[in-house]
Formats: C-alpha cells, structure tokens, sequence
C-alpha cells in the first residue's frame, strides 16, 4: 500500500539518521574544534561522506535502482545525517567573526571543491566496481 | 545522555528534510534541489542562532544543534546533486546551486550568529 510505503520511507530515513548524527557527533568528540579554529570534525565528516555518496549511489544505482529501502536509509538517512551544511556555514560564520578571513576563505573552497572532488571520485571508484 | 539528545533531535531533523524534499519535488518536479536548498539555509540560521547564544544549557545545544540542525541539513546530497547537475549538462543549474547555496547559506549562519549574541 502506498501509505505503508511512505511510513516506511520515512521510519527507515529517521533510523539511518540517528545513526549518520551519532557517527558525526562521535567524530567531533574524537577531534574537538573551538570557535575560530580550523574545524576538522566538519571536514572530515564532510569530505568522507561525500566519497561515500559517490561510491553509494554508483553501486546502488547500477545493480539495484528500485530497491524499497536501501537508498532512504543509507544516502538519505545515514550518510545526510553524518554530514553537515549548517554546521559548515555556522564554522566558517566563527572563522569570519574571529577576524580569520583568510582561513575562512580556505575553509569553504577546502569543502565545496574538496566535497565535490570526492563525490567524483567516489562515483568513478563505485563505477569501476560494478562495471 | 549526549548522545540521547543528538539521536532525538536527528530523528526529527532526518524525515524533516525528506518532507521538504518531497515537497520540492511536488512543486517543482523529480530532481528538483530547491528543497535541500531550503533545509540547508534554514537549517544554517537556526544553528547560527544556537551557537551564537550565550550561556545557552548544553541538552540544548546537543538536541537542536548538534541532532536536529546537524541532521537537517545536508553535504552529501548536496555535493552530489551539483556533480549529478554537471553530468546532466546542467552546468549553469549546478553552479547556481553550488553558489546559491554557499552564499545563502553563510549568510543565514552569519545573521543567526549574531541574532542572539
């Protein structure tokens, strides 16, 4: 039934986010960041997640574009949680406020180009797999 | 009981932006991003919001920052519809996106921040 469907998706997206922000949380315990230092947490969240989306969705969408559950849990749930747009703007906002502009700028070129080189690279890595 | 305020706030934050998505799609049609857009800079000004606050309790900061803006918000999905706009050969759409997004986005985060300070 397509309620039940819906249910699911979205009980299996709020499970594999729990599970995505819990890893996240954990990486910021394993590398602490104070306002205005470089913040390492979020790149390494950030940049390992995009890789991850790349290689996710080259395999998921070659051997099994129609499967129920597999891409609201992982990409949607798990790998949108894990990773972070909000608390990469609010870091480079304290980078800013912090007079740092020059380690601001590097931050978000370092997030936006170094995310979309690992989605790329991610997505070519996946493709080779399941080629 | 850190983690417990992280895992509720993202259990909000992750089917909240599943909902704008499908919302987005609705509206504008599959493989639209104007709903990540949206969680994105929202969710970008409510963190700024938090994070900017003084002495703010810190079940606080883990619950609405940490698990629901944190999850809210998104870089994979993201990154990866700027590439996936790319191979589509929609190159002014994804520089619109990646641009729209960084300036929108750091701006909300800004004008959260100092909000509540």
């Amino acid at each position: 039934m397509a309620c039940c469907r819906t249910v699911r998706t979205y009980l299996v997206v709020a499970c594999g986010g729990v599970l995505g922000a819990l890893a996240r949380w954990a990486v910021s315990l394993g590398l602490p960041h104070t306002p205005g230092s470089w913040p390492w947490a979020t790149v390494t969240v950030n940049l390992t997640g995009c890789l991850a989306i790349g290689l996710l969705l080259a395999v998921l969408l070659a051997r099994s574009p129609g499967h129920p559950w597999l891409r609201p849990f992982l990409a949607t749930g798990v790998l949108g949680g894990y990773t972070t747009f909000s608390t990469f703007a609010v870091d480079a906002a304290q980078l800013v406020e912090a007079g740092r502009w020059p380690v601001a700028a590097a931050y978000v070129l370092v997030s936006a180009l170094g995310g979309l080189l690992a989605v790329v690279v991610g997505l070519a890595a996946g493709r080779r797999v399941v080629r | 009981m850190t983690a417990l305020w992280v895992a509720l706030g993202a259990l909000v934050g992750a089917p909240l932006r599943l909902a704008a998505d499908r919302a987005a799609a609705r509206w504008r049609g599959t493989g639209t991003v104007v709903g990540i857009l949206a969680v994105n800079v929202a969710g970008s000004l409510v963190l700024g919001a938090v994070l900017g606050a003084r002495d703010l309790d810190p079940a606080v900061v883990a619950l609405v920052g940490t698990g629901f803006c944190g999850t809210l918000t998104t870089f994979s999905t993201f990154g990866y519809d700027v590439v996936r706009l790319v191979e589509e050969r929609r190159v002014g759409r994804a520089l619109g996106y990646l641009g729209g997004s960084l300036v929108l986005g750091l701006a909300a985060a800004a004008v959260g921040y100092a909000a509540l300070r």
